[in-house]
């Protein structure tokens, strides 16, 4: 069987595609010297000049900040979108709603951003409202996209579940309302989580549509290190991709422990 | 649960937020710029076909969209060669396994767009790993980064989680049994990729496809950081055009014939489903 050993071979080679990069800048953030491949030794400074460095600071808690904002909401609103989705059967112009959260999916992020930031202009040309953009225009328009990859982890989530167990509360009396309550969103937990920190990455990730709906004095972390890559890239760089690498692993892997041990908490029920 | 007090506030969030802003970009491309606050004519006060004209009159927009589509498709086919062996091994690796191996496909993704572009910033620049390597071989160093070689490394790395998930949601559900009984009947492990797996993950090709082409084709920061100053996108023309110019109204002609040109690849991503 050649095939048996050309597929995992693949795989291997994907993986270190996917992973050499970021292992060799990781490597760098801990070399001292400024040229990237004068291996001079393990060193800390790049840590200390990142953690001096007030104005990426400053951008990182306003992107912090944003980003749990942005998260929560669109995790509310897209749970509804996903239970609606998933539990309403066919309701009314069903397709057209499905179209517009998976719209926001697979649109490019200048459209995004620019009709965004089209949408707070008009309004505030009407109504006076928002009268300078920043953090909150941010917020708003990182819910309006992150609201549909929710919508979409808990449609998934919902459609694998079935509706056995809310039919069974149903049967035994539980008013739709409260076997929602009861049965649907603990089911969701998982789901929740993950939609959470999908929304929070997204936001904390976003550049494009950050820079159109931003506004002067409101820097996200993306945004000042856009302009720092464009003048070239500074070691500080390296040591910050490093830190979030390290914090986002961590939160990966106790959502990944958490979601096996409830699976596997209900497969022994 | 009464339906209506949940469906009402999500169609009013989505007309508001998804619906009206390309309503007010079709909108605004009809306008002309102005020094003003903001900087355009009132929208549809007269509405002018100026900046179609110059979209469709000046090689610079149509060579941007050729580009773009060029870039997309290379890229999601670049995609597509590295993902589906990858897919396929992890839809045929033991089921414990499943979950970790597609959290490690996962896992660069979500360590931030613009940190993934350093990495091989550093792997690429004139100083950097890769020639690094080649002159410690007693190679030439070589001009990677700021070249469509580097802008296409780095839109194959960062969309690649993209074209994996859909192929290995397909292939995860495919029936055993079928390649068992192609086996069975005697055919070699070649014809029965070509004849029974090939065939079954057809949607998860066409999902995975889409799915990278459509936001490579409007991809901005990519070709801006790592291509040279031929890698001129329709992205960077738009972003150019809102941002350098001040010239919304043509950023949003721009942004429109962009929508128009991906709604044949989203149809097409929607219908399957």
């Amino acid at each position: 069987m050649r095939r048996g050993r050309l597929l995992p071979a693949a795989l291997i080679a994907g993986y270190a595609f996917l992973y050499i990069p970021i292992a060799l800048l990781v490597a760098t953030s801990f070399n001292p010297s400024r040229l990237t491949t004068v291996l001079s030794g393990f060193s800390l400074t790049w840590y200390v000049a990142l953690w001096h460095d007030r104005k990426l600071i400053d951008a990182a808690l306003l992107s912090l900040r944003i980003a749990a904002l942005s998260a929560t909401a669109a995790t509310v609103l897209g749970t509804l979108a996903g239970v609606a989705l998933a539990r309403f059967g066919r309701f009314r112009a069903r397709g057209l709603f499905a179209s517009l959260i998976s719209a926001r999916l697979v649109l490019p992020d200048v459209l995004v951003g620019l009709s965004l930031l089209l949408l707070f202009v008009q309004s505030e040309q009407i109504f006076g409202w928002p009268a300078d953009r920043g953090a909150l225009t941010i917020t708003l328009a990182h819910i309006s996209v992150s609201l549909s990859y929710v919508a979409i982890v808990i449609e998934a989530r919902l459609s694998d579940a079935g509706t056995d167990l809310e039919d069974a509360a149903q049967d035994l009396g539980a008013t739709p309302l409260s076997a929602f309550l009861r049965i649907t969103l603990p089911l969701l937990t998982p789901a929740l989580l993950s939609g959470w920190l999908l929304a929070f990455t997204l936001s904390l990730d976003d550049l494009v549509v950050a820079t159109f709906t931003s506004g002067p004095g409101a820097s996200t972390l993306p945004m000042v290190v856009f302009s720092a890559m464009k003048l070239g890239i500074t070691p500080e760089l390296n040591a910050l991709a490093t830190i979030i690498l390290l914090a986002v692993t961590a939160a990966l892997g106790a959502v990944w422990l958490l979601q096996r041990r409830l699976s596997t908490a209900s497969t022994l029920r | 649960m009464n339906r209506a007090l949940v469906l009402a506030p999500l169609w009013l969030w989505l007309t508001i937020f998804v619906v009206l802003p390309v309503l007010l970009v079709a909108a605004l491309s009809f306008s002309t710029a102005i020094e003003a606050v903001p900087p355009f004519t009132p929208l549809l006060a007269s509405p002018d076909p100026a900046n179609y004209a110059l979209l469709t009159g000046d090689a610079y927009y149509l060579d941007a969209f050729l580009k773009s589509l060029l870039i997309a498709s290379v890229s999601s086919l670049c995609c597509l060669a590295i993902g589906y062996p990858m897919a396929l091994a992890i839809a045929r690796a033991p089921e414990r396994w499943r979950s970790l191996l597609l959290l490690l496909v996962m896992l660069p993704f979500w360590t931030g767009f613009l940190l993934r572009i350093t990495a091989w910033i550093g792997l690429l620049r004139d100083d950097g790993w890769i020639n690094l390597a080649l002159i410690q071989f007693g190679i030439a160093p070589l001009k990677l980064l700021y070249t469509d070689l580097a802008m296409y490394i780095g839109i194959t790395y960062a969309y690649l989680p993209f074209m994996i998930l859909p192929l290995y949601a397909r292939l995860s559900r495919r029936d055993p049994a079928l390649e068992e009984a192609a086996a069975d009947l005697g055919a070699t492990p070649w014809t029965i990729f070509r004849t029974v797996t090939l065939p079954l993950s057809l949607p998860g090709i066409v999902a995975g496809l889409a799915l990278v082409f459509i936001p490579a084709v409007g991809e901005y920061v990519i070709p801006e950081l790592l291509g040279g100053p031929g890698a001129q996108t329709i992205g960077r023309a738009l972003w150019n055009e809102f941002f350098a110019n001040r010239d919304w109204p043509m950023a949003s002609a721009v942004a429109t014939a962009l929508l128009v040109v991906l709604l044949v690849p989203m149809t097409l991503l929607r219908t399957r489903e």
